[in-house]
């Protein structure tokens, strides 16, 4: 028979994101992790400039919200700072790729011990859809009304592909959450991200698809749909490295 | 007692819960909750408590008491 299964106490109230956003799973998983793992308090959340930023008041742990993009930079500092403390980076794909690539970059160079979870859901969710680094060719939206247009703009990027064969960090792992195994899967990466962190072995990060029905114009079944279709054939699952803890 | 609480007012409708149940035993409500969906009701006697729903709701709707 199945363990009883209750939502993280320190989700504190209703996440306020669009039906169907896969904010509110990552953001449980990250919690279940945190629990699971026994920090209570020593823990801090740092939230980017975005959709995820509405996670304001939502959670009973430290946030700390950084300058746009810039959580690499600050979560670099408050993880010197506090060694002790569990820094998770809560990063999505505008925030951590498009502005912040360099500071998100320069801590994985520099094999800063904390953990970054990047939501990728190929577009720049809050300001109402615009292209990103991540939208897939000819994906439209309101800054690409006809489809991206790769030679205009290239192909999408693959930041932890490029993090996990360019610098020596601890952990890289890509998941989704179409299916309830693939939702457990990525736990179990979201978890072993942050063991690497607590182990001392270095940078880790999670990249996680994650639907976006609102902006894609599509209904949360069919955002999943899409997912399966479309993104995991250009940005596949899985562990890219695990160095593996002490 | 039921094996899984509903807290209807966190629900938003996506569905996932629906697809994703083995049993199918979770369909939306007729009337509405207090955010305007259609929230999810769960048919106990097909229910199986496996936990499929608390794992792919992304609103924390659903807890397995058992």
């Amino acid at each position: 028979m199945a363990k009883g299964k209750k939502a993280p106490e320190k989700i504190l109230r209703q996440v306020p994101f669009c039906p169907g956003c896969g904010h509110g799973i990552i953001v449980r998983l990250v919690m279940e992790c945190i629990e699971e793992l026994g920090y209570n308090d020593n823990v801090l959340i740092g939230k980017p400039v975005g959709c995820a930023s509405l996670l304001d008041n939502n959670l009973a742990v430290d946030t700390f919200t950084g300058a746009h993009g810039r959580n690499g930079a600050s979560m670099t500092t408050i993880k010197r700072l506090k060694p002790d403390m569990l820094v998770v980076s809560y990063q999505g794909d505008g925030d951590c790729y498009n502005i912040g690539f360099s500071e998100t970059m320069n801590a994985a160079y520099r094999n800063e011990k904390f953990t970054v979870i990047a939501v990728n859901n190929g577009n720049f969710g809050m300001t109402g859809g615009q292209m990103a680094w991540t939208s897939m060719p000819g994906q439209k939206t309101s800054t690409s009304v006809n489809g991206r247009n790769v030679e205009l703009s290239g192909m999408p990027i693959r930041v932890p592909e490029m993090i996990a064969h360019s610098f020596d960090t601890a952990y890289v792992a890509r998941g989704a959450l179409f299916t309830p195994a693939e939702i457990n899967k990525t736990k179990s990466y979201i978890k072993k991200a942050m063991q690497a962190q607590i182990d001392g072995v270095g940078h880790s990060l999670v990249e996680v698809l994650s639907p976006c029905p609102t902006n894609w114009g599509l209904t949360p079944l069919a955002s999943m749909e899409r997912i399966v279709n479309e993104l995991v054939p250009y940005f596949p699952l899985g562990e890219i490295k695990n160095k593996g803890g002490k | 007692m039921s094996k899984v609480i509903v807290s209807k007012d966190k629900c938003k409708q996506c569905g996932f819960c629906v697809k994703h149940c083995p049993k199918q035993a979770i369909s939306f409500s007729a009337d509405f909750n207090s955010s305007g969906f259609k929230y999810a009701v769960v048919d106990d006697s097909k229910c199986i408590a496996c936990g499929m729903c608390y794992t792919t709701c992304p609103d924390c709707v659903f807890e397995i008491t058992e």
